[in-house]
C-alpha cells in the first residue's frame, strides 16, 4: 500500500515545508524559553563550581552569600582553617555593581578575593587570556561576557583596574560576568562610606565619648574607619573528609551558619530562581498550548481542503484508519519538521541572548517527544471530520 | 442475466411520519453484464438517491437487490462490509472525475486493487494495463492536474475498472465534455463493459448519449420504467 500521507506531502511539499517552518519559529522560542531556564541552574552551579568551596561560612541565620546578604569578620578564615578537615579557607565578598569600561557600563558581580594566596578558594578557576592577579590592589581579572580584554581599564566607584586577565562561564547565578579584584579593594568598594560620612561619624563620636580616656577614644575612631568584613568564607575540606561533619563544627564552636554544596544548590537553584522558573514553566505551558492550537488549526485547515478527495477515497472503500491514519501521519511529519526547524534555529540564536541559554539534549528529546504528543492530539479534531465526511459527497446530488 | 445487477422493488423514504418523503417507490432494472443502459429522469426524480442505494452509500428502506448473481440487499443488507462491497464489486465514475490530486494517474488507478489487498507491483501492472487499454498510458506518470478533462474521464473509468467490478455506476459522466468527446466516453463505456463483461449504469441528462443507449430507464416520481433506447451509433 502507497503512503498517502507522503503523496499529498511530496504534492504540495513547499506549502508543507514553509508551514513546518513557521511552526519551527514557535517551536524554536519554546526550546529558547527551555533553554533560558537551563541558563538559569547552570549559572547557579557554575558559580558554585567555580568557587572551588565545600562549605560556605556565612552570618549565622542567614542563606548568603548570594540569596542574602551576610557579613562576618575578615579574620574569621583563620578559625576556620584551625578546625580539623579543613583543607583550606578565604575570604570573599560578593557585590552586584555598575562597572564602567571602555565608554560604556555593565552589570557584573564583583568579587574580592584573597590576593595573596593564588589557588586560594574563590579564585577564578581557569584563564583564557592573560593571567591572575598578582598584586594586592588595583587589578581585575574579568570574565569573558564582559568583553574587555587584558590592558584595558575598568572603574569601580571610580577607582580604576587594570584588567590582567580574562576567565570564562564565571557569571553570578543572574548571568552578570564576574570581575575579581583583590579583597582588601573589594572591601574597600562595599563598605567604604565617603569623606562627609566619615566626618559626621567622627563628630558623633567626639560628642558621645568627651569624657572617655584618649586611647579609648582612639580606638573608638579607629573602629569606625576600619572595615574588617567579608561576605563569606569559602572552605575547601580534606580528601575523605565530609563536608556535613565540618558544618557542624563551624556551627557548634564558630556559632556561624555553614552550607554545604547541596544546601547551596537548594538555595541557588530552589529559592533564588523559583520565581523565574514557575514564571517560565507558564510561558511554556501557554506555548505548548498555542503550538498546539496552530498545529491543530493547520492540520484542520489541510484537512478540510481535501474533503471532497476523502469522500471520494471513502466512497472508493478506503478504511477509516487508512485516512485516519494519512492525517495522523501528516501531523506528526508537521511536527518533525517543525521541530528540526525549531531546534536549529534555537541554537542559531542562543548565542545573542544576553543571558546564557542552555539547549541541553534531554530537554530536546522531551520537546520532540512533547511535540509529536502534541501533534497526535491536534490531529484529532481533524480525523474526526474527515471521518464525518459522508462518502455520498462524492456522487453529489 | 443474474451476472450483472437486478433491483427489484427498491424504495427509499426520508424522515418519519408527516415529514417523510418517498424518494424511490418501487424500482426494477436489470442489467446485464457487459450491458451499458441509460438512467434518465428530471430534477428530483431520485435519479440520485437510486444512485446511492446501488453504490451501497445510502441503505434502502425496502426491495431486494442482487449484484453479480449474489444478493446484496433484501429489506436490509446482506453484505457485513458495505465499504469492501464498494471497493471490490462497484466501480464509480464521477461527473468530475475526481481524481486524487496527490496521486500519480498510474496510481490512482492501482490505488483501488492496493486498497483490496493486492501486492503494489501487481496492482500497478494491472492500471498500466487499462490505461493502455484506454489509450492514456502514455500519462501514467502525470498529475491529474496535468490532463486533459477528456483524459481525466479515461483515467476515472479506468480506475472504476481496476477491481474488476460486476457493475460500474457512472453519474453524469459526459456532462463537462463536448458532443465528440462525450460519445468518445459512451464509445469506450461500451468497450470496456463488453471487455470485462461489467454491468454499466450511467445516469444522464445529456441529450447527445441518450440516443446511444440500447436500454434506456426513466426515473420519474421515484419509480423507473424501461423505455425503447435506439443505441447503436455509439456502440456499433
Amino acid at each position: 500500500m502507497i503512503s498517502l500521507a507522503g503523496r499529498d506531502i511530496r504534492h504540495a511539499w513547499a506549502r508543507f515545508v514553509l508551514t513546518g517552518l513557521g511552526l519551527g519559529l514557535l517551536i524554536g522560542v519554546t526550546l529558547t524559553m527551555a533553554g533560558v531556564y537551563r541558563g538559569m541552574v547552570d549559572d547557579g552551579r557554575v558559580l558554585l563550581d567555580n568557587s572551588g568551596a565545600d562549605l560556605w561560612v556565612v552570618q549565622r541565620d542567614t542563606q548568603g552569600p548570594y540569596a542574602e546578604p551576610s557579613s562576618v569578620r575578615d579574620d574569621l578564615y583563620r578559625s576556620v582553617q584551625a578546625l580539623p578537615g579543613v583543607a583550606d579557607a578565604a575570604s570573599v565578598t560578593y557585590l552586584t555593581m555598575q562597572v564602567q569600561a571602555d565608554g560604556r557600563e555593565f552589570r557584573a558581580m564583583v568579587v574580592g578575593i584573597d590576593a595573596s594566596r593564588p589557588g586560594a578558594p574563590g579564585w577564578p578557576p581557569r584563564l583564557v587570556a592573560g593571567r591572575h592577579i598578582a598584586q594586592a590592589h588595583d587589578e581585575a581579572v574579568v570574565d569573558a561576557a564582559a568583553g574587555l580584554l587584558p590592558g584595558q581599564v575598568l572603574h569601580l566607584r571610580g577607582e580604576p583596574y587594570t584588567v590582567v586577565g580574562q576567565s570564562r562561564r564565571t557569571v553570578s547565578s543572574g548571568g552578570d560576568p564576574m570581575v575579581f579584584i583583590p579583597l582588601r579593594d573589594a572591601q574597600q568598594a562595599q563598605f567604604q562610606r565617603d569623606d562627609d560620612a566619615v566626618d559626621q561619624d567622627r563628630r558623633r563620636l567626639d560628642a558621645s565619648t568627651r569624657d572617655a580616656p584618649a586611647a579609648v577614644r582612639e580606638a573608638l575612631a579607629g573602629a569606625q574607619l576600619a572595615h574588617p568584613f567579608v561576605n563569606a568564607v569559602l572552605v575547601r575540606v580534606q580528601p575523605g573528609v565530609a563536608p556535613d561533619a565540618v558544618a557542624a563544627d563551624v556551627r557548634r564552636w564558630l556559632r556561624h551558619e555553614a552550607h554545604t554544596r547541596e544546601a547551596m544548590e537548594e538555595i541557588l537553584i530552589g529559592k533564588l530562581i523559583a520565581t523565574s522558573a514557575r514564571q517560565i514553566a507558564l510561558f511554556l505551558v501557554i506555548l505548548a498550548v498555542v503550538s498546539a492550537a496552530i498545529v491543530a488549526f493547520i492540520i484542520y485547515t489541510m484537512t478540510l481542503g481535501k474533503l471532497r478527495e476523502i469522500a471520494v477515497l471513502k466512497l472508493i472503500g478506503t478504511r477509516d484508519r487508512t485516512i485516519g491514519w494519512m492525517i495522523l501521519q501528516q501531523s506528526l511529519l508537521l511536527g518533525a519538521v517543525g521541530f528540526a526547524s525549531g531546534r536549529i534555529v534555537a541554537g542559531a540564536w542562543a548565542p545573542a541572548f544576553p543571558k546564557f541559554v542552555l539547549l541541553v539534549p534531554e530537554d530536546s528529546a522531551l520537546g520532540l517527544v512533547l511535540v509529536l504528543v502534541i501533534c497526535a492530539l491536534a490531529s484529532l479534531v481533524s480525523i474526526h471530520a474527515a471521518l464525518r465526511v459522508d462518502p455520498a459527497d462524492a456522487i453529489g446530488g | 442475466m443474474d451476472d450483472g445487477i437486478r433491483i427489484e422493488g427498491l424504495g427509499k423514504t426520508y424522515g418519519q411520519g408527516d415529514t417523510a418523503v418517498e424518494a424511490l417507490r418501487g424500482v426494477d432494472m436489470r442489467v446485464a453484464p457487459g450491458e451499458v443502459v441509460g438512467l434518465v429522469g428530471p430534477s428530483g426524480s431520485g435519479k440520485s438517491t437510486l444512485l446511492k442505494c446501488l453504490g451501497a452509500v445510502i441503505e434502502p428502506t425496502r426491495g431486494r437487490m442482487w449484484l453479480g448473481g449474489q444478493p446484496i440487499y433484501d429489506d436490509g443488507w446482506k453484505v457485513a462490509d458495505l465499504r469492501a462491497l464498494r471497493r471490490d464489486r462497484i466501480g464509480f465514475v464521477f461527473q468530475a472525475p475526481h481524481l486524487i490530486p496527490f496521486l500519480d494517474v498510474l496510481d490512482n488507478v492501482a490505488l483501488l486493487p492496493m486498497l483490496a489487498g493486492m501486492p503494489n507491483a501487481e496492482a500497478r501492472r494491472r492500471a498500466r494495463e487499462l490505461l493502455e487499454a484506454l489509450d492514456v498510458g502514455h500519462r501514467a506518470a502525470a498529475s491529474p492536474s496535468h490532463l486533459s478533462g477528456g483524459e481525466q474521464q479515461r483515467v476515472a473509468i479506468a480506475r472504476a475498472l481496476a477491481n474488476h467490478p460486476p457493475v460500474i455506476l457512472a453519474d453524469e459522466p459526459t456532462a463537462p465534455l463536448d458532443g465528440e468527446r462525450a460519445l468518445g466516453v459512451v464509445r469506450l463505456l461500451n468497450e470496456m463493459a463488453a471487455r470485462y463483461r461489467t454491468a454499466v449504469i450511467v445516469v444522464t441528462h445529456d441529450e447527445k448519449i441518450i440516443p446511444t443507449f440500447k436500454r434506456l430507464y426513466q426515473i420519474r416520481g421515484g419509480i423507473t420504467s424501461e423505455v425503447a433506447g435506439s443505441g447503436a451509433r455509439a456502440t456499433g
